[in-house]
């Protein structure tokens, strides 16, 4: 607004290169759902390591990490229809219904292969994903009512499973890949190797990224921020390394980085991948944008709506083989706010519930958070009444700057 | 829902023009024929006689709620008429989609600009065109010519194409919209109210535009309420009045006090009216 007509014709598309400085910020504003969630984050790290130096412990710090998969895991399957600005309220049952089945088939009266245990869960947790979408679209009805009902249902549905096993309220799992997705470790120095070549690649990323800009003529971030970005991404990583690698077994020795943690990882790499690098992605976010705008366009928006009820299917069937892993088996009575933590921890890291504006790290950081908030409380005695106000609060500052992002981006 | 005017539809008798021989038929890019659109009981357009010949402006004028938007929406495949038929070249062809209507050779400029504002100006750009290499977007490329076609259409002031659209003003809103359209090579660009928002140089630019658009033999149907404008661009004008059109013919049967007449009212006393026209057809 300060600039007269003919400076801005000066900064036209010469893109002259603006100082570090502002460059920096403008980096920050367009991770901006999450700087100031990370600051939190740090803090709260910070002062639960006061209160109780077992915090950052290589036991509770691993502890942490399991206990946030399936949050995390929960969160990024919501991610996808809530860029949409739809949502899933049924992800927690359908979450169930898929450990039951993994837990049936691969128990010794089926005795089905893991493989394909694991392959039928994702199959029953994306058709049933599909099929509510199915219902939203053709019927033109409002996600939250279909997948409220959805929630219901398969509520329904996975007590009838774990009651038809004639096994009690629940089924405990003997397989023991299943078990070990959860609770099974790398070598020390695979966990190394593992660490390393994602630094590697997502260094290599970045700079090749850089470079082919620089050659095309384009603008380029200042080289100070990506070596940065790469510093901070390795320091995490030795550190994370460093922390998995130490024992942390107190009769036998436990080392390594559970199984777990390189699966959140491949979900958040592919999921990142489809929706900053591919069409479906970019029609995904142009949709929750403006879904006329998007159909004006010549897209098929309730072809991409589909699909990303098909891909919050697979991400949740994906969830449930480690949620089974973690339960030791599936229980007819399971923790009926599951759902609530997904959402929690996709708006929580900065997605927002108003469509068009997230990414899949949002529900890492979120789920992340969640977990610190539960594990840091329990670790200084603090009950659950006030650990769960304690993340109503956070969530609620966290759909607070949701609300005010989009205001201030709508508005001028 | 698909054109099918036949004998049961009101304007069956009239759209007896459509007839083989019909003259605007084989000479013009685009004809309409007897194309009617209704919302519900409300009639919004009315048996649309029209043709579109390449190579010039054709100015789509009338009063706010004459149904200009609507009458292009169904040439763009937004919705399909609730009667008449679309002639491409001569040959009928039916658009139900955008798609369809791309396929053609046909962009639009929306009225609401149908922009997402949580994507910046490249992706906008190229939204549902998006250049791929190894199955991956290429936003390099996109980039690349983006930045190109702003700079030929001189859109200097936005500061950076990776700007998210939400955040431009309403005039350079307007500009990408054009940019998006003229972008891609069309045969027909529509553009409704290209110029409502936009500054006085910014305005010249689009007309300069529309002139050299129409100069590449593509026929361009820009809707205005700008009379000067539509002066300076237009070839021919097509007047619409409550959902009809009213006058049709080269600009120079009109003048600024015959045009605001027409649009005002729906007649004019100096240019020969439509229904007229119709009666000794
Ligand atoms: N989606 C719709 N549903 C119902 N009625 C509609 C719809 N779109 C337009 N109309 C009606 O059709 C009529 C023509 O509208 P249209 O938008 O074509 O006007 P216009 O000539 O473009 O006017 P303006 O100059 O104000 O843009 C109006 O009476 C409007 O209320
Ligand atoms: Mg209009």
């Amino acid at each position: 607004m300060s600039l007269s007509p003919e400076d801005s014709l000066e900064h036209q598309l010469s893109d002259a290169h603006p100082g570090a400085l502002s460059q920096i910020r403008k980096l920050w504003r367009g991770d901006s759902g999450m700087v100031p969630i990370v600051l939190g984050l740090v803090i709260l790290v910070i002062y639960f390591q006061v209160r109780n130096s077992v915090f950052l412990s290589s036991g509770n710090v691993t502890n942490l990490f399991v206990q946030a998969t399936v949050f995390i895991l929960l969160g990024m399957a919501e991610i996808w229809l809530l860029l949409l600005g739809d949502i899933d309220l049924s992800v927690g049952y359908v979450m169930g219904v898929g450990s039951a089945i993994s837990v049936i088939l691969v128990d010794h009266q089926f005795h089905w292969p893991w493989y394909a245990a694991f392959a039928l869960t994702l199959f029953v947790t994306t058709a049933i994903a599909t099929l509510q979408g199915l219902i939203v679209i053709v019927f033109r009805l409002p996600s939250f009512i279909v997948t409220l009902a959805g929630l219901l249902f398969w509520e329904g549905m996975l007590i009838n499973l774990v009651d038809h096993q004639g096994t009690g309220g629940s089924i405990s799992n003997e397989n023991k890949i299943l078990y070990n997705l959860v609770n099974g470790n790398f070598t020390t120095v695979f966990t190394w190797i593992f660490v390393i070549a994602v630094v590697l690649f997502m260094a290599q990323t970045m700079v090749r990224a850089d470079r082919r800009r620089r050659a095309s003529g384009l603008v380029t971030r200042p080289f100070g921020v990506m070596v940065f970005k790469v510093a901070a991404l390795a320091a995490a990583g030795i550190a994370l390394a460093l922390l998995f690698n130490a024992n942390r077994g107190t009769f036998i020795v436990l080392k390594g980085m559970p199984y777990a943690i390189p699966i959140d990882f491949a979900v958040l790499a592919a999921g990142s991948l489809i929706l900053t690098k591919t069409k479906a992605g970019r029609y995904i976010y142009a949709i929750g944008g403006n879904s006329e705008a998007a159909r004006r366009s010549g897209i098929n928006v309730n072809r991409y709506r589909l699909l990303a009820f098909a891909l919050t299917g697979l991400t949740t069937g994906i969830a449930s083989l480690l949620y089974a892993s973690r339960l030791g088996g599936i229980s007819d009575n399971i923790d009926s706010s599951l759902v609530l933590y997904a959402v929690a921890s996709a708006v929580i890291g900065g997605t927002s519930l108003f469509g068009g504006r997230g990414r899949m790290i949002h529900a890492v950081i979120g789920g992340i958070v969640i977990a610190t908030i539960y594990n840091g409380m329990a670790l200084i005695s603090i009950g659950p009444a006030t650990q769960y106000m304690a993340i109503a609060l956070v969530l609620l500052a966290a759909v607070t700057i949701d609300s005010l992002a989009r205001r201030g981006s709508t508005s001028s | 829902m698909t054109n099918n005017p036949g004998p049961s539809g009101p304007m069956a008798s009239r759209s007896g023009s459509t007839t083989p021989g019909d003259p605007g038929l084989s000479t013009s890019l685009l004809s309409l024929r007897g194309i009617s659109k209704n919302f519900g009981a409300v009639q919004a357009v009315e048996n649309i006689n029209l043709d579109i010949p390449a190579g010039q402006v054709t100015a789509l004028l009338g009063d706010n709620g004459a149904g200009k938007s609507v009458l292009i929406k169904t040439i763009s495949g937004i919705w399909a008429p609730s009667g008449g038929q679309i002639f491409w070249r001569g040959e009928e062809v039916h658009v139900h989609t955008p798609r369809d209507a791309e396929h053609l050779g046909i962009a639009t400029v929306y009225q609401d600009l149908a922009l997402c504002d949580n994507l910046d100006i490249v992706q906008n750009m190229f939204l549902g065109h998006e250049e791929t290499k190894a199955g991956l977007l290429d936003e390099i490329s996109m980039e690349l010519t983006t930045k190109r076609t702003l700079a030929d259409l001189s859109v200097s002031t936005v500061k950076s194409v990776r700007q998210l659209v939400g955040s431009l003003s309403g005039g350079q809103r307007q500009a990408i919209a054009v940019a998006r359209a003229v972008m891609r090579d069309s045969q027909l660009v529509i553009m409704d109210e290209p110029t409502a928002a936009l500054g006085v140089s910014q305005t010249a630019q689009v007309l300069n535009l529309i002139k050299t658009l129409a100069a590449r033999g593509i026929a361009v149907i820009v809707i205005s309420h700008n009379l000067n404008d539509v002066f300076q661009v237009a070839d021919r004008a097509a007047v619409m009045y409550l959902g009809s059109l009213v006058s049709e013919g080269p600009i120079a049967n009109y003048d600024t006090s015959s045009a605001v007449e027409l649009i005002t009212t729906g007649e004019s006393s100096r240019v020969p009216s439509i229904r007229v026209a119709s009666a000794t057809n």
